[in-house]
């Protein structure tokens, strides 16, 4: 390695380098041109400046009203579902046991969300927990397909995305505050609100913006368990690119989609520079 | 808040288990067990369908995840040395590459791709040598390998990043000043400390490609992956079939995980 070092450093970026540009930066600069064009005679894209794609967003307004709805509802669900959870973790499991509990949460987000969906449309089809539950004589309710199965399917696709940052914070959180405000007599509720609470907030944001972020663009949960009447931003994609091949119409409203996730990690950056001070580690493995 | 715990990881790990029971399943009834049976593994395995998708898939994680920690871990070494305009410019890459969803990015490839091809098609008919049928450009193993590449280099980059960042510096002080050459403390100090980082960046992208839906639906082209195939299986019914699937996909990925976690939290421990 007789290489002058400037150049080595060039040749091992360059590969990188190239392969974001072509794959990364080159297709978004075309959706961002293509959105101000129109669709070609025969599907697809023809050049042109107009703004018409992006004033007839409005068309599509069930599917952004949809995602803005089920998006947060979503997020809130893992929160609520994750805090108790990533609580445990932190403060109460045994410390052996520990790094396999949370390796135990994080498996299933890295396998296949298309087989653990399928699961759900498996265990909410009518001859799963509906059969079930007819068989006690507790009626036989319609699952599959509603927004309450898209939401099952939510919450069992991002739970552990939720779970690990709230972990984090609270493990890294200082434990002889609380011991301190147990001597002095707090009792444990306001312990909780006042001392662990506000010092797990960047982790319960971390975890809702990641969580929320991935829901906005999310296809296939409501593919899968919504049977076309929860129709997200995504499936409106699908629709738009593979269906009726409008590559301008839809580039505009895959522009929106990433414009709107823009607006909340910049209102996310903001929340938790206020309530920490600073960042905390996105911590996915 | 045992009991808490017990069922929100019962929660977890049921639908997998259900998946895993019925595709054992001696009867064809999805929903009624019916005494067990692996005919349905057999049926999937000698389905010339599935063993192209399965091929196609195979193909695309492995050459994806090679590329991906190959040219992953070569930035991440040199961006230690980069500073200023460069350094923030990678950053924003990287993070634009894992935050943009997976659907933008597949439509965006789509796109860009087909558009590009479009144009050098013709241009590359016409400077071919006469007689010749002219290459034709076209959606397939290329725009798969490098959509799915993409995601998991940035994945490797920061990985194996902090990998490096938990490195004990003073070892590689300590091998220059007792002589060794760069290349020799790049591959007896840095290397072997970073390694677990890379392998589990690799294990990782390989698991991102092979079950990866959303980005291939778009870029395919002509060629059906495995999750590709699942999916337009699913839309005509659910069979015991597709169970028998879906556990051989939920295995693999399973054990190259728990392999790729095992490495990573060994280097945690260590450093």
């Amino acid at each position: 390695m007789t290489m002058r070092p400037r150049y080595r450093t060039a040749l091992f970026l360059a590969p990188a380098g190239a392969w974001f540009l072509a794959m990364l930066v080159l297709p978004l600069l075309v959706v961002i041109v293509y959105s101000f064009g129109e669709r070609g005679p025969a599907g697809g894209y023809a050049p042109a400046f107009t703004l018409d794609n992006y004033l007839n967003l409005g068309s599509r307004w069930t599917a952004f009203r949809n995602t803005l709805t089920m998006a947060p509802l979503g997020t809130l669900a893992c929160l609520v579902i994750a805090y108790p959870l990533a609580w445990f973790l932190a403060m109460r499991a045994d410390a052996r046991w520990r790094t396999l509990l949370l390796v135990l949460v994080i498996v299933p987000f890295w396998t296949s969300i298309l087989i653990r969906s399928y699961a759900w449309i498996f265990l909410l089809g009518g001859q799963g927990i509906p059969s079930l539950l007819n068989a006690l004589g507790l009626g036989n309710p319609r699952l599959i397909n509603t927004p309450f199965a898209v939401l099952v399917g939510i919450v069992y696709g991002y739970l552990p995305l939720m779970v690990f940052p709230i972990y984090v914070s609270l493990e890294r959180l200082d434990k002889r505050l609380l011991e301190a405000a147990d001597d002095l007599g707090s009792p444990p509720m306001r312990r909780f609100l006042q001392i662990a609470l506000p010092l797990s907030m960047p982790g319960v944001a971390t975890g809702c913006m990641l969580v929320f972020i991935l829901l906005m663009g999310e296809f296939l949960i409501p593919a899968m368990l919504g049977g076309g009447k929860v129709f997200f931003v995504g499936n409106a994609l699908v629709d738009l690119f593979l269906q009726s091949r409008n590559w301008a119409f839809g580039s505009a409203v895959a522009a929106a989609l990433v414009l709107v996730m823009l607006i909340t990690v910049t209102a996310y950056m903001r929340f938790t520079r206020r309530w920490a001070g600073g960042r905390d580690d996105v911590a996915l493995m | 808040m045992r009991l808490y715990a017990l069922a929100v990881y019962l929660f977890l790990y049921i639908p997998i288990a259900v998946i895993a029971l019925f595709a054992f399943n001696a009867g064809r009834h999805a929903s009624q067990f019916e005494g067990f049976s692996t005919q349905w593994f057999g049926k999937a395995l000698s389905n010339p369908f599935v063993m192209e998708a399965f091929r196609t898939s195979l193909t695309v994680a492995l050459a994806s995840a090679v590329l991906a920690t190959l040219c992953g871990t070569m930035a991440a070494l040199a961006l230690q040395s980069v500073g200023g305009r460069l350094r923030a410019a990678f950053d924003a890459l990287i993070y634009v590459a894992v935050m943009v969803p997976g659907i933008v990015i597949g439509i965006a490839t789509l796109i860009a791709l087909v558009t590009v091809f479009n144009w050098l098609n013709p241009v590359l008919a016409a400077l071919w040598p006469l007689g010749a049928a002219a290459p034709q450009f076209s959606l397939g193993y290329g725009s798969l390998i490098l959509a799915h590449g993409l995601f998991s280099m940035a994945l490797v980059i920061i990985i194996v990043r902090a990998r490096i960042a938990g490195m004990d510096r003073s070892l590689i002080e300590a091998s220059a000043d007792l002589g060794a050459t760069p290349w020799g403390t790049f591959r007896q100090v840095t290397l072997p400390q970073i390694f677990p980082g890379i392998l589990a960046g690799f294990l990782l992208s390989f698991t991102f490609s092979f079950d990866d839906f959303i980005i291939a639906f778009f870029v395919a082209g002509s060629k059906t992956t495995l999750p590709i195939y699942v999916f337009s299986s699913i839309r005509r019914g659910v069979t015991p079939e597709i169970n028998a699937i879906g556990t051989m996909v939920l295995a693999v990925s399973l054990v190259l995980l728990i392999t790729a976690q095992g490495l990573l939290q060994r280097g945690r421990r260590r450093a």
